[in-house]
């Protein structure tokens, strides 16, 4: 960084006429002196305010740096321009007017950043994050950067139409109440053919799971056609629900090239009577809202499989925390989101999950630091969006998971129902009865947290498939310490 | 099984002591329905103590009738009783639903039914108080819908004694009556509780005691005018004890905000006091000495 | 047939024990209990005709527990559900819902395909009475 030229002016001076000349002279100032670092900045109700995770580069007093992700993020460019005379410049600048150091991390500092609603176009998560997270992740001066929430203004929130149906039409559509739904992705991922991926999806429903599910990658690869697998299994959620006289679904994975393509596969599957399809998050924000506007349109489910994500929210100092992309998610208008399970094979600490789950189901956020959670979030009556549990679990885990995540979720047992030694059928069936047994238990005032063992011992009784399931993965767990943990508790992990 | 049972640990236990205490505290006078109480509380500590032997016995009828004029205390003693009840583990909640005639009965046909049991459904669990019962029995009007309510409160407090305890209340005389016409009904009620008038003594104690409740006092004129009043009008019709001495504190108090607005400026002790003046105010000493005017008594 | 709908159908037939216990949680959380029965439980019937209104304002369970009685009076042979409305603001719908009756012989579906374009086929779910 080159030095300025001048005596550096106070922040809140820079924002008086009198200084104004100076400012704007040619060279390069320090984004502290340019207007990014306001101290005494009180963010307006309308203001987005994003939390940053910084960690400058040696040398860079943290105020800098936080003034220059604010600067990086909203109107600056390296140099002065005297363009930025043509506008209300101080309106447009983002304001860094907090950096906290984070507890036990001496590199590190978390900047409070203030974005004027006027930076944004509405209803566009594209418009939203280029400004966002557009160009600052790869800023010099920072050795890394990661968005750790966001809050989002009432006034911005209501410009987005958010999830097609949401947590209580689904259950209302679906006539189930009461209780987690259960799911399992078809498995193996890869090689089965339409019609023997449908006869996984018959016994599953058909033994009592509500959903299956098309695994991220299957979309129409030389084994399987999309068309093919479509009919293949909307001929077994049919029989499904003629046998059980429940309503049932698969989410059949429209995830393709381009647009049109999606489109296609998404007609076809209101064509034969599907409730529900899915897309996964790589295909992009904007497919995102406009598959939402489609599902909007056609009394569609949405369901969607958050592919990719690890890739920039797993490190605790760089990237975009997956609460950030939650948010951005039940903008964006997504039913179903994958949101970890805290107990399974995949990433997450049980309190920085239930964070991800109170974005995705609470009508107002509250700050809560020990779950990840920086700031209230007022959803405006954003309708809710129903997590996804899904990843390394089975049913001697029932407890633990109705435990953490509560009634309105889609608990997902793709394993734990294929893999069952009596066949996928008993395997559904060892998870609905762990599940009823759990939530009646539950209901009936016992405490299921340090009960459920016995619990699902007694309900096991009646059921075989349940004993069974019991005995084959009593022993599993996936007790590895979380990389993504809140930085204000003890980290903690379920066994 | 034991063969011994611990009276007095059982009544500790259930924490009934406790309630009793509160009663004697929180109501003044009330001797012969407070000794009643114990009794009734301490026959179902022994019930509970045969049970506990092995003694079978019937669940114990609860059903209880209180008669006594207006204003006696029979709503506070039963939301007392429903919480004695509870403690002893007679009825699940412990919660009082008070109702009247107007409650329970319909203007048309297909109308009582639905009301009766939508009242009884809340009240389950608890204590259903029936005020003035012997409004729901008409029998100048053998159309009348009280019959249907009287006959499905008679099946519920017949077959569900576990979930409801049903008290009956109003004037002794009436309520006599009402039994005699309905003995079905009579036969249910296991406890009759007489509330006797309160004493002009009793009266005032009660006055002391609203007055501070509310932040006030008493100057020691308006504390005699008080007296006399209640005298006076004790003898005059609509008398309701403790209900109509809180109308007259009720009035006096307006009296006084009147008084002190007039005054003007004010200090605290004033603003606090009820003088006699406010008190002497009343319909009710005017009335007096002639004692003809009763249309004029009930203010 | 063992139709699946509500919230405990895959455990063993709830005792009036079990049901009292789920209404009372359900009125812990200060939610309405209701009572709804029906002779074709289809899975797209979703007005089941309802046992008088929801009961709002329960203290207790014995409440419902007296209704459920009187309907399986009326009705002893049909499907009998007991629900529980949350009225709290971002719900306001059903919290629970679970079937407590079933006729002796339950009902089957019939399934109809029709075929129609390529190979999609249309799918129709009839009630079947026996």
């Amino acid at each position: 960084m080159t030095k300025p030229t001048g005596t550096p002016a106070s922040a809140a001076g820079q924002r008086t006429t009198g200084n104004t000349a100076k400012r704007y002279q040619a060279g390069v100032l320090k984004y502290k002196e340019m207007g990014y670092w306001v101290p005494d900045y009180e963010p307006k109700d309308t203001d987005v305010i994003a939390i940053f995770r910084i960690t400058p580069q040696e040398g860079v007093d943290p105020e800098e740096a936080a003034a220059a992700v604010a600067g990086e993020s909203s109107t600056a460019t390296w140099t002065v321009v005297w363009t930025d005379r043509l506008t209300a410049a101080e309106n447009y600048r983002a304001k860094a007017y907090r950096v906290d150091p984070v507890p036990g991390q001496a590199d590190q500092y978390f900047a409070w950043i203030a974005y004027d609603l006027a930076l944004f176009e509405e209803g566009s998560i594209a418009n939203l994050t280029a400004s966002i997270i557009g160009n600052v992740f790869g800023f010099k001066p920072l050795k890394a950067l990661r968005l750790e929430d966001m809050r989002l203004p009432v006034a911005y929130v209501k410009t987005f139409r958010g999830p097609p149906t949401g947590i209580v039409v689904e259950r209302e559509r679906l006539d189930k109440y009461g209780r987690p739904l259960l799911g399992a992705t078809t498995k193996p991922k890869l090689g089965l053919s339409g019609k023997n991926y449908g006869r996984v999806v018959y016994e599953a429903l058909l033994g009592g799971l509500d959903f299956t599910k098309d695994d991220e990658n299957i979309n129409s690869q030389p084994f399987m056609h999309w068309r093919d697998r479509f009919l293949f299994v909307m001929e077994a959620v049919n029989r499904a629900q003629a046998m059980t006289g429940e309503v049932k679904g698969h989410y059949l994975n429209v995830t393709a090239g381009t647009m049109e393509e999606m489109y296609r596969r998404a007609e076809f599957a209101r064509e034969l009577g599907s409730v529900i399809i899915m897309v996964d998050l790589v295909i992009g924000y904007t497919a995102i809202q406009s598959m939402a506007e489609w599902a909007r349109q056609n009394d569609m489910i949405l369901h969607m499989h958050r592919a990719g994500h690890s890739t920039y929210t797993r490190q605790k100092t760089h990237g975009v925390s997956f609460r950030v992309i939650a948010k951005w998610m039940r903008l964006a208008g997504v039913d179903h989101l994958h949101t970890g399970t805290a107990v399974g094979k995949l990433e997450g600490d049980p309190l920085t999950v239930q964070g991800f789950y109170n974005v995705c189901r609470d009508a107002v956020t509250k700050e809560d630091l020990p779950r990840g959670l920086f700031v209230d979030q007022d959803w405006a009556g954003l309708r809710k969006v129903m997590p996804v549990a899904s990843g390394g679990i089975h049913a001697g885990q029932m407890h633990q998971l109705l435990d953490l995540f509560g009634d309105d979720v889609v608990l997902q047992f793709g394993g734990g129902t294929i893999g069952h030694p009596m066949g996928i059928k008993a395997g559904a069936t060892a998870n609905r009865v762990a599940l009823e047994a759990m939530v009646l238990a539950r209901n009936e005032g016992r405490d299921i947290a340090s009960e459920g063992p016995d619990i699902l011992r007694k309900a096991a009784k009646d059921c075989k498939p349940l004993e069974a399931a019991l005995a084959t993965w009593k022993d599993v767990t996936f007790n590895y310490a979380s990389t993504d943990t809140s930085d204000f508790v003890p980290t903690a992990s379920v066994a | 099984m034991a063969d011994t049972v611990d009276l007095k640990r059982m009544l500790d236990e259930s924490h009934v002591s406790d309630v009793l205490d509160e009663l004697d505290r929180e109501l003044v006078g009330l001797k012969p329905v407070k000794t009643r109480i114990r009794e009734i509380a301490s026959l179902l500590v022994v019930e509970k103590a045969r049970e506990a032997l092995g003694v079978t016995s019937a669940p114990p009828s609860l059903h209880m009738c209180f008669t006594g004029n207006p204003g006696t205390g029979k709503t506070t003693v039963a939301m007392r009783m429903a919480e004695i009840l509870h403690r002893l583990g007679h009825v699940r909640k412990g919660h009082l639903v008070a109702v009247t005639r107007d409650d329970l009965v319909g203007q048309y046909i297909g109308h009582t039914a639905p009301k009766t049991k939508e009242v009884l459904k809340k009240a389950m669990g608890g204590v259903l108080f029936i005020d003035e019962a012997y409004y729901l029995y008409r029998p100048e009007n053998e159309r009348d819908y009280g019959q249907e309510a009287i006959e499905i409160l008679m099946q519920v407090m017949e077959n569900q004694r576990e979930d409801l305890v049903v008290i009956f209340a109003g004037y002794k005389s009436r309520m006599d009556r009402f039994f005699e016409s309905n003995p079905g009904l009579s036969s249910r009620v296991a406890h009759h509780i007489d509330f006797p008038d309160y004493s002009d003594g009793e009266l005032l104690q009660i006055a002391d005691r609203m007055v501070d409740g509310l932040g006030l006092q008493l100057a020691e004129g308006a504390r005699k005018a008080l007296a006399e009043y209640l005298s006076i009008r004790r003898k005059q019709p609509n008398f309701a004890n403790a209900r109509s001495l809180r109308n007259a504190l009720d009035r006096a108090r307006l009296r006084q905000a009147r008084r002190l607005i007039e005054a003007g400026e004010v200090d605290a002790a004033s603003l606090t006091t009820i003088e006699e003046a406010d008190i002497r105010a009343s319909r009710v000493f005017d009335a007096a000495p002639a004692a003809k005017d009763k249309e004029k008594a009930a203010c | 047939m063992r139709i699946t709908q509500g919230t405990f159908s895959f455990l063993p037939d709830l005792t009036d024990e079990q049901i009292a216990k789920q209404v009372e949680y359900a009125l812990d959380q200060g939610w309405a209990v209701s009572i709804e029965h029906t002779d074709d439980p289809h899975p797209r019937n979703t007005y089941w005709e309802m046992w008088g209104m929801p009961m709002f304002d329960l203290k207790d369970a014995a409440g419902l527990m007296t209704e459920l009685k009187e309907c399986r009076k009326v009705f002893p042979d049909r499907y009998i559900k007991v629900n529980a409305f949350d009225s709290t603001l971002g719900f306001e719908t059903m919290r629970l819902s679970f079937i407590v009756d079933r006729p002796a012989r339950e009902p089957e579906f019939n399934l109809r395909r029709t075929d129609t374009s390529g190979r999609n086929i249309r799918y129709e779910l009839e009630t079947v009475r026996s």
